[in-house]
């Protein structure tokens, strides 16, 4: 009988308890990392979220069950062997697409203007759209994991295979729309390319494509208004500070009010009064701003950082080229969800409606950034093929 | 595997650097900027709130409020606000019209602006600041808009201060009242930090409450208050507390105002065409205002909450006797005989023997016009002793045109000396007596160099007027624009000159002489004390509220009389006479000589197409004044059977004496039978304690 087979009839707590079961090989700095967010994340929710919401401690017992939820996720992946995902990777992927199709359909609902919610009732939704994060992930690692012999190189056709995958989901996200995850998406399958080891031209060709369809978007009226306006707004924020300027000031206020050692939790003004709009979700990080200050605030980017940096290091260490490439992958959009997210509340991006990894409050967004850390530990757990 | 290991190298300095980005930039943001943006914060979670100090009470010198602060739930509108809704604010104004039961438009009416071509009621402050438009609701109506904030944008209801005159009317003039401050009365009022805007900050408009405004007003306090996006507030950040502001003390004397005040009035009522009355108590040693009356008088708590157009118009109304103009300090009419005080001292001044006889026939020929006694009536020779009592003027007519022909007549001498003119100054008048309260009189001391003046001013209408004469008043009356035709030819021709006839009627008050009822009282205190011209004040002492001297206020001296003691007593021992020998006898018959000897001087001017102005001036005992007590009735009549009635009226009420009743003792209580409003016979001589509660203690 081998190994498998002898795991296999265990039960999963057994295994788990288990000192010789993989769990106990998961990456510990990236796990202290990522609770330490969770930690942050719960008290600045709290903060953020006492003032209005019912009860006296706002939405905190709802992200802490998200975060419990997402642990269970992140273990539940950690568990799982990578190489049997690359099997059932198309399968993945087509569950999540048919997420994102369920969202146009009547089921959909349209939350804070955005049509990307199904609810499932007794006050909980969620958002296909991450779990596609999750989906095109694993999908891409799949067709560009194996290479065109000796060369190291994808095969065209798997190429063609994952823009074509890629295409659909955007598309779908699009329709909702939900620009950020697009652009979450689009970063993505760039990352996959190129860690998958696309020739360079291709890649240049593929950005240049982006733009130019970036540009037919913006010249042909296919964006919302208020999405233009966010664009323009960032450029020219102080144009008009009480309209669509008014985020991004108030942002920057709240944070820059921090100063070094910030006002203490709880005792942010521009917290308490409410000045930014969104700040449980997509400005969470202004609250560490203003009460954590400069040290709080770059004890999460930190943090951020630890995570990001554990995820390029589990690639690096992954010998097979199913695992670096979801490392890698999930590095990049982790990556680019964390510093677009930071970066519009410090006035470098533009305003696009994309959760901060771990912090932000959100059970959809807080399952598929678990089930993200989830996999690279699995990826970890099993860096060297049997 | 290897080519992947290196671009993932490359993800990795991606990484790190995008993040070092993200700290640098927060190291920017948050401390190079940090306290740039902990300012923005403060302004944007932050409204600063005025919180108005509580104005001073006014006391009277007993300590009892003439006025003071009754606290009211004030409904104010912030009109920016309204405004900016969708409907300008019209439905707003329709649910409040419904809890106040006003029409909305009255509601509308009381928000607008002042300004030229619009009726009151009308906002005179700022338009940046809330309008109160409700000065009183109760607390269920204040609770209806409170709770329903959301129904009522930009109207708040809260506790107030507002001015309450528990004496109703009484010394209306002198109280002044107040008003909202303008907007450039706002700008120019530094130092309460820009935002700082508040609805109850008012002004005082006239009276005390404009001369101590700056006392009384306090220091307000600043309350920052924490505020959500919504302008909803959440917690106080800041508190500075608000200074009140101190109470003045006056040396009004609540019921001696009160006694004067109905004299006035019973005055004006057996006094068919009496138009108006002024009445002025003094306490002659120090130059105190125990009593400072102008009949018609209003009730100041119209001012507040806003004047109604009729209101505005009755207080400046001629028919309704103008009720808003003090004539006790702004009234300036002839003095008739009061003013031989002066004219006596001038002659004695100028050589005339104290002990002297002096013809006093029927009539005088001044030139080639005679001037004649009252009724034509001959005395025979007198001392001036006599003169005075009787009031004689024929004397004074001849030593005028004595006086006037030493001077040089119509061509005078470069070194004219006008003893008269100079007399009437050195008694204070023709110059304000300096009192504090705004808007005073100077009266006038005619002169050479006043004629001369005005005839250079008048000349060119004048002498058009000689040529083309009056046809707007001849249709009326031919006689009377006959009359004035050859008036403004005389004027053109010789209109500079200061004529025998002028210096005549000056002796006996008449002409162009016009005093103030203060005036006139301030020069009697010093004729019957020692000599010294005071400037007269009505503030005593300003108190912190906690009863902690401020600063007591002491009238000034602003002169002294060239006279000697004896010439002085001589002209108040004759003064002594007139109420029981002279020509005050029948307004002071069966009046207790012996337990209150007063002295006085009436006076009947003549007013051209008028009833005489009646006087009578006095003061209180003769032996040691203690009062100088002065009314005068426009239109009155006679100073003997008009004035002098209302002050003995007065005294009665002051010294218990009579059957007057007393004044109240507290406001709104029924008139008790004769007790003295001072019944230590003299004015208060200490300051009321205040203790460290704010009552008043005994």
């Amino acid at each position: 009988m081998d190994r498998a087979s002898v795991m296999r009839r265990r039960s999963l707590a057994r295994r788990a308890v288990d000192p010789s079961s993989p769990v106990w090989r998961m990456d510990g700095v990236l796990l202290v990392a990522v609770a330490a967010l969770c930690v942050i994340g719960t008290m600045l929710v709290w903060s953020s979220t006492r003032t209005w919401a019912p009860g006296a401690t706002g939405l905190v017992k709802k992200h802490l069950l998200n975060v419990a939820i997402g642990a269970a996720l992140l273990s539940a992946a950690a568990m799982v062997d990578h190489r049997w995902l690359r099997i059932y990777a198309p399968i993945i992927y087509l569950v999540t697409l048919g997420g994102l199709v369920l969202v146009i359909t009547p089921v959909g609902s349209t939350i804070n203007g955005s049509h990307s919610w199904i609810v499932l009732g007794g006050g909980f939704a969620v958002q296909p759209s991450e779990f596609a994060k999750v989906g095109l992930v694993l999908l891409l690692a799949m067709l560009l994991a194996q290479p065109v012999e000796g060369t190291g190189r994808p095969r065209g056709l798997d190429v063609v295979f994952a823009l074509l995958a890629t295409g659909i989901a955007v598309g779908l996200v699009l329709l909702q729309p939900d620009l950020g995850t697009a652009m979450v998406l689009v970063v993505i399958t760039m990352g996959a390319l190129v860690i998958g080891g696309v020739r360079k031209r291709l890649v240049v060709l593929l950005a240049l494509a982006a733009l130019a369809a970036a540009a037919a978007v913006w010249f042909l009226d296919l964006l919302e208004p208020y999405q233009v306006q966010r664009f323009t707004a960032f450029l020219t924020p102080s144009t008009d500070p009480r309209g669509v300027g008014y985020n991004s000031t108030q942002a920057l206020i709240a944070i820059g009010s921090g100063e070094i050692f910030g006002k203490g939790l709880f005792e942010g003004g521009q917290t308490t009064g409410r000045f930014v709009p969104e700040q449980h979700t997509d400005f969470i990080f202004t609250v560490a701003g203003e009460e954590f200050g400069f040290l709080g605030s770059v004890t999460v980017v930190a943090l951020l950082g630890v995570v990001l940096l554990r995820g390029v290091r589990i690639a690096q260490q992954c010998e097979d080229r199913f695992g670096t490439l979801v490392a890698g992958t999930l590095v990049c959009w982790l990556g680019f969800q964390t510093f677009v997210n930071i970066g519009m509340t410090v006035g470098m991006m533009p305003i696009t409606g994309l959760p901060l990894p771990f912090v932000s409050y959100g059970g959809t967004a807080t399952f598929a950034n678990m089930m993200a850390i989830g996999l690279l530990q699995a990826i970890h757990i099993r860096e060297r093929p049997y | 595997m290897a080519s992947m290991r290196a671009r993932l190298v490359v993800l990795q300095i991606l990484v790190i650097s995008l993040l070092a980005v993200l700290a640098v930039r927060l190291w920017q943001v948050q401390v190079m900027r940090g306290p740039e943006f902990v300012e923005a914060a403060t302004e944007t979670r932050t409204r600063a709130v005025v919180v108005p100090a509580v104005r001073g009470q006014i006391l009277d010198s007993a300590g009892r409020p003439l006025v003071r602060n009754r606290t009211a739930l004030v409904v104010s509108v912030d009109r920016t606000r309204l405004v900016r809704l969708n409907d300008r604010g019209e439905a707003v104004l329709r649910r409040l019209s419904a809890v106040l039961k006003e029409p909305v438009a009255h509601l509308r009416q009381r928000l607008r602006s002042c300004g030229p071509g619009v009726t009151r009621p009308c906002w005179p402050g700022s338009p940046y600041q809330p309008i109160p438009i409700h000065d009183d609701v109760s607390t269920r109506q204040a609770l209806q808009i409170l709770e329903r904030q959301e129904e009522f944008p930009g109207v708040t209801a809260e506790i107030q201060a507002v001015r309450e005159y528990p004496w109703g009317s009484s010394a209306a003039q002198v109280l002044g009242y107040l008003q909202p401050i303008t907007q450039q009365e706002l700008d120019r009022r530094k130092g309460l930090g820009k935002g700082a805007f508040s609805g109850v900050d008012v002004m005082g408009r006239d009276g005390l409450e404009s001369v101590y405004d700056e006392a009384l007003r306090g220091t307000p306090g600043l309350r920052r208050v924490a505020v959500d996006r919504l302008g909803k507030a959440i917690g106080v950040e800041q508190q500075v507390a608000p200074v009140p502001g101190d109470t003045l003390i006056t040396s009004i004397d609540a019921k001696v105002q009160h006694i004067v005040e109905r004299a006035l009035a019973d005055a004006m009522k057996s006094a068919p065409r009496a138009d108006g009355a002024a009445g002025v108590v003094l306490d002659p040693r120090n130059g105190r205002v125990l009593a400072l009356a102008s009949a018609p008088s209003y009730n100041p708590a119209i001012w507040t909450g806003g004047i109604s157009e009729k209101e505005y118009t009755a207080l400046l109304s001629g028919s309704k006797g103008k009720p808003l103009v003090s004539r006790a300090i702004k009234g300036e009419f002839a003095p008739g005989s009061t003013f031989k005080i002066s004219s006596v001292a001038a002659m004695l001044r100028d050589g005339y023997p104290l002990n002297g006889k002096y013809d006093c026939p029927g009539s005088f020929m001044v030139g080639n016009r005679p001037f004649n006694n009252f009724r034509g009536i001959g005395l025979g020779v007198l001392t001036l002793h006599t003169a005075l009592v009787k009031s004689c003027d024929t004397i004074f007519y001849r030593a005028a045109y004595e006086q006037w022909q030493r001077d040089g007549g119509i061509k005078p001498k470069p070194t004219a000396k006008e003893p008269m003119a100079a007399m009437a100054r050195a008694f204070g008048f023709g110059t304000r007596t300096g009192i504090d309260l705004p808007g005073e009189s100077s009266g006038r001391i005619p002169g050479r160099a006043w004629k001369e003046e005005l005839w250079t001013a008048t000349k060119d209408t004048s002498c058009k007027r000689a040529k083309t004469g009056y046809p707007e008043v001849e249709k009326e009356s031919p006689s009377r624009a006959a009359f004035l035709k050859r008036l403004a030819y005389e004027n053109c021709l010789e209109g500079n000159q200061w004529r025998a006839g002028d210096a005549a009627n000056f002796s006996i008050g008449q002409g162009d002489v016009l005093v103030t009822p203060l005036q006139l009282a301030s020069a009697y205190a010093a004729l019957v004390t020692d000599g010294q011209v005071r400037s007269p004040r009505v503030g005593w002492a300003l108190m912190r509220p906690d009863g902690k001297l401020v600063r007591r206020i002491e009238p000034p001296v602003r002169g002294k009389l060239p006279l000697s003691r004896k010439e002085r007593v001589y002209i108040k021992n004759a003064l002594s006479e007139v109420p029981s020998d002279g020509t005050a006898a029948g307004a002071f018959g069966g009046w207790p000589m012996d337990q209150v000897r007063i002295g006085g001087k009436t006076g009947t001017a003549e007013v051209y197409g008028k009833e005489d102005t009646a006087w009578f001036a006095s003061f209180a005992p003769t032996n040691n004044p203690k009062f100088v007590v002065v009314v005068m009735i426009s239109q009155g009549g006679m100073g003997g059977s008009s004035a002098a009635p209302a002050v003995r009226k007065i005294y009665e009420g002051i010294f218990g004496l009579g059957a007057q009743p007393a004044a109240p003792a507290q406001p709104g209580a029924a008139p008790v039978p004769a007790r003295a409003a001072l019944p230590d016979r003299r004015p208060a001589t200490r300051l009321p304690l205040i203790k460290p509660d704010g009552t008043v203690g005994e």
